[in-house]
């Protein structure tokens, strides 16, 4: 792709998101797919980050809201529970975070360096309501 | 749910506005997305009638301004949609910067352009100000210079466009109000032809083929954005011009209307010639026939495609006279007229001497007189005799104050 001369691209600045035609794209996991070299998935934007999401599952309702609102994608969902954070598409803007209505949230920004387990290990404990 | 047909006369009475609605009717436009805007209007309400009173099977979208019907077009082509659309001046202005990104996206959406003055002053009235802003868009750019072209053009607009090889958006342009809103004869096609001619709409790469997923206007920057905007001029440098010229040929075989890529008018033997667009063609013609009673060999060559510019036609009509006067109808703001500089681009290493001057008229809706004409013929005439250019290179016609002239 490098070196692809201007003749060589298709007209109209548009890429395939698939090599070949697709089916039932729906039922095929992400790993799955035959995702092509100009496929978004196919790269990967980590390094943006600066804080990363943490996944703390023993708080989680599988409400779903970070998979609907995550405007990467990057919520790992199986049968509709969450699973945990694709890390080569998350770029860390905290909108799981945000939204996440668990009491302590079960999704939390760290600085991108902590080590996952021991930040989990320390999880905030449930806040009191103010009266 | 099936369409009704219209039955036309061979000739109806038709302004250029009403012209190109009923051509966008025949071809069957799947989405008009559209604001109004003086004088362009009536087209698409000519549309948006024949739709609600069922002569077309498709889709009108009321947008909030020209820059989201230019959008909305986008989608609805990009979707895999037959569309077209109308606009003026600010509108089209407005346009301008989802012009580009259609003809990046080489999306065969088809623009009827009634042409206006841009403001300031708030003018409503016919200049080609519009037209010159659209010149590096990227879009195909035909002229017509009466109702009739209007009506022809649009049906060559759509068949170049969505040629496979081509894919790429075309403006048709009239003259605001001189064309788009004075009625003449107007010959017509039958439904069944005038459809047959451009065909079923062969969608390429539509975003609803949910087999084949697509993205659209993709985002390059340095990597890729140089071979695409690359590849978008080679195709209208080498490709396009041909198209045309086999959609005219195939378009008189049906009609007996011949167009041209340049139209040449008493140029075999002329000495002087104008250049120019829009209904100042047939003026000038019918002074340049004039002129020859008086013994001056005048011709006029009016410019159909602005876009692709046609330098290798221009260069052969022009080839033989020996001044020449290009005529530009937009305020030229810093520099000379752009068919003055296309002109002397195309002329300049050619095998000729001939004498160029430019001149700037009409703005804002102000008549170009059969006088004004014949005083230009006389000046460029004039130029031959003196082997030279004898006034400045740049001159206006019709201004009021003092003669106004520049370089
Ligand atoms: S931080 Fe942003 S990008 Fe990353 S998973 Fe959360 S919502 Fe998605
Ligand atoms: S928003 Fe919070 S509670 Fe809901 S699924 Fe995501 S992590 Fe779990």
């Amino acid at each position: 792709m490098a070196n692809t001369g201007w003749n060589e691209f298709e007209i109209g600045a548009m890429l395939r998101s698939f090599d070949g035609g697709i089916d039932d794209i729906a039922g095929t996991l992400q790993e799955d797919r035959n995702y092509s070299q100009n496929n978004s998935f196919s790269a990967s934007v980590a390094d943006w980050r600066i804080e990363k999401p943490v996944f703390n599952k023993d708080y989680c309702i599988d409400c779903q809201f970070c998979w609907i609102y995550c405007p990467d994608i990057s919520i790992i969902s199986r049968d509709k529970k969450m699973v945990g954070v694709d890390m080569d598409h998350c770029k860390g803007c905290g909108i799981c975070v945000e939204v996440c209505p668990t009491n302590p949230k079960s999704l939390l920004m760290f600085p991108e360096h902590a080590d996952e387990e021991t930040e989990i290990a320390r999880w905030p404990e449930k806040e009191t309501k103010e009266k | 749910m099936a369409f009704d047909k219209m039955e036309l006369r061979d000739i109806e009475v038709w302004d250029g506005n009403f012209a190109a609605a009923q051509a966008m009717r025949q071809c069957q436009i799947d989405v008009v997305a559209a604001y109004p805007i003086t004088p362009s209007t009536p087209i698409v309400e000519g549309y948006a009638k024949f739709l609600a009173d069922n002569y077309v099977e498709g889709e009108f979208v009321m947008v909030e301004s020209e820059h989201a019907a230019m959008s909305g077009c986008i989608g609805a082509a990009a979707a895999g949609g037959r569309v077209a659309t109308a606009t003026s001046s600010q509108g089209f202005a407005l346009m301008v910067e989802t012009l580009y990104q259609a003809s990046g996206m080489r999306l065969p959406i088809v623009l009827n352009v009634v042409n206006r003055a841009l403001a300031a002053p708030l003018n409503v009235n016919g200049d080609h100000s519009d037209m010159y802003l659209g010149r590096d868009s990227g879009w195909i750019q035909l002229d017509a210079y009466c109702p009739q072209d209007a009506y022809d053009l649009n049906f060559i607009a759509f068949k170049v466009a969505e040629d496979h090889e081509v894919r790429l958006p075309c403006m048709v342009h009239q003259d605001g109000f001189m064309t788009s809103h004075t009625a003449q004869g107007v010959k017509t096609l039958t439904d069944d032809q005038g459809y047959n001619f451009v065909g079923d709409f062969k969608p390429m790469n539509d975003m609803l083929d949910f087999e084949h997923p697509v993205t659209h206007g993709v985002q390059t920057e340095e990597d890729w954005h140089f071979e695409h905007k690359a590849r978008q001029h080679n195709d209208l440098m080498t490709k396009v011009l041909p198209k045309i010229q086999t959609a005219f040929d195939e378009f008189e075989k049906l009609s007996g209307r011949k167009y041209n890529i340049v139209e040449e008018y008493d140029m075999a033997d002329a000495d002087v010639a104008v250049v120019c667009m829009g209904t100042s063609v047939e003026t000038a013609r019918e002074v340049a026939t004039e002129m020859r009673a008086k013994g001056i060999k005048a011709g006029v060559v009016g410019i159909r495609v602005i876009r692709p510019f046609p330098f290798e036609q221009i260069k052969d009509a022009l080839k033989d006279v020996k001044a020449i006067g290009a005529l530009d109808r937009s305020s030229p703001n810093g520099a000379p007229g752009m068919l003055f500089n296309e002109i002397a681009g195309a002329l300049f290493n050619a095998d000729t001497n001939a004498l160029l001057s430019g001149y700037v008229y009409g703005l804002g809706g102000r008549d170009l007189t059969k006088a004004h004409l014949t005083d230009l013929f006389t000046e460029l005439q004039a130029n031959v005799d003196a082997g030279k250019v004898t006034t400045p290179l740049q001159q206006f016609i019709g201004v009021r104050g003092p003669k106004l002239s520049f370089l």
